[in-house]
């Protein structure tokens, strides 16, 4: 069972009831017995049930391909080869998720795209 | 012209006036003052519209960090074009010279250039790519040179870059 996104800012703590019952098949009498349902408890913390943040980052005609590229390399540390493939996705698709993860840190890429003059956005996941 | 590096400077030799007037605007042009469409295209919004709790928070906070950025940036460029400004053979051919620990400010510099004056014509992506432009003629022509001029000047700045 996974975790649903969390709404209004609470954390909602889940339980989890083991619909199934366990069958007990007595070796000698043949008689079938049912066991207690097994209830179990989950509590996931605030933490967990964040919902995932993109960082996105748009086309625009005026900065250079070879200029962008050079900016993924530098704020998230990708090897030449993905910085490309991520502006290539930018320059054909019109966008490209660069990374995605905790809210502040989205908000922290968000900012220093934006200081390289780069059109990004963050988004929710999903 | 011409345009090299060495011992740690990028050296912008044989400008005519023309271009070395075209480099010397720069900051001029990087600042979107009285723009509406460059502003918010140097301080483009962090989402796309859904979150305006976090929009709010980010013209207080972050707007102004990056207005300091873009403007330390414009003010080192500014600097550097001072060497373009003495009187004596003011119709002859000039050099420029760019410490390299000033690549990134002029990189900058050039962008906020190319995106305001982008911004303010209001070009096209067909017109940006239009490496065949005829002469020209025209202050909107003029200003497509310009932006194409700062972006070959970032190409070299950024091949120098690279190849450290």
């Amino acid at each position: 069972m996974s975790c649903g996104p969390r709404q209004d800012g609470e954390c909602r703590a889940q339980s989890k009831e083991m619909e199934g019952t366990t069958r007990v098949l007595s070796e000698n009498a043949g008689t079938i017995t049912t066991a207690e349902p097994t209830i179990e408890k989950e509590t996931r913390s605030e933490e967990d049930l964040d919902v995932p943040w993109q960082v996105v980052v748009h086309n625009d005609p005026v900065n250079l391909m070879s200029y962008v590229a050079m900016v993924f390399q530098r704020v998230f540390g990708y090897p030449r080869e993905k910085a490309e493939r991520h502006m290539l996705e930018v320059h054909h698709k019109g966008r490209s998720i660069l990374w995605s993860g905790m809210r502040e840190r989205a908000e922290l890429y968000v900012q220093q795209l934006h200081g390289y003059l780069l059109l990004a956005t963050l988004e929710k996941a999903g | 012209m011409e345009i090299c590096r060495r011992k740690g400077v990028i050296e912008i030799s044989e400008l005519d006036p023309f271009l070395a007037e075209l480099l010397r605007q720069i900051p001029a042009s990087a600042n979107p003052d009285g723009a509406p469409a460059a502003e918010q295209r140097l301080f483009s919004t962090p989402t796309t519209g859904k979150e305006s709790e976090l929009c709010a928070e980010w013209k207080t906070y972050v707007e102004p960090e990056l207005r300091r950025l873009f403007q330390t940036a414009t003010q080192t460029v500014a600097a550097d074009l001072e060497q373009l400004n003495g009187n004596e053979k003011s119709l002859g051919n000039r050099t420029l010279r760019i410490p390299s620990k000033h690549a990134d400010a002029w990189l900058s510099a050039l962008n906020q250039a190319r995106l305001v004056i982008a911004a303010k014509d209001n070009f096209t992506e067909g017109e940006l790519n239009d490496h065949c432009h005829s002469p020209i003629g025209s202050r909107r022509d003029l200003s497509l040179f310009q932006v194409n001029f700062y972006g070959f000047l970032q190409e070299f700045i950024l091949r120098e870059m690279w190849s450290d």
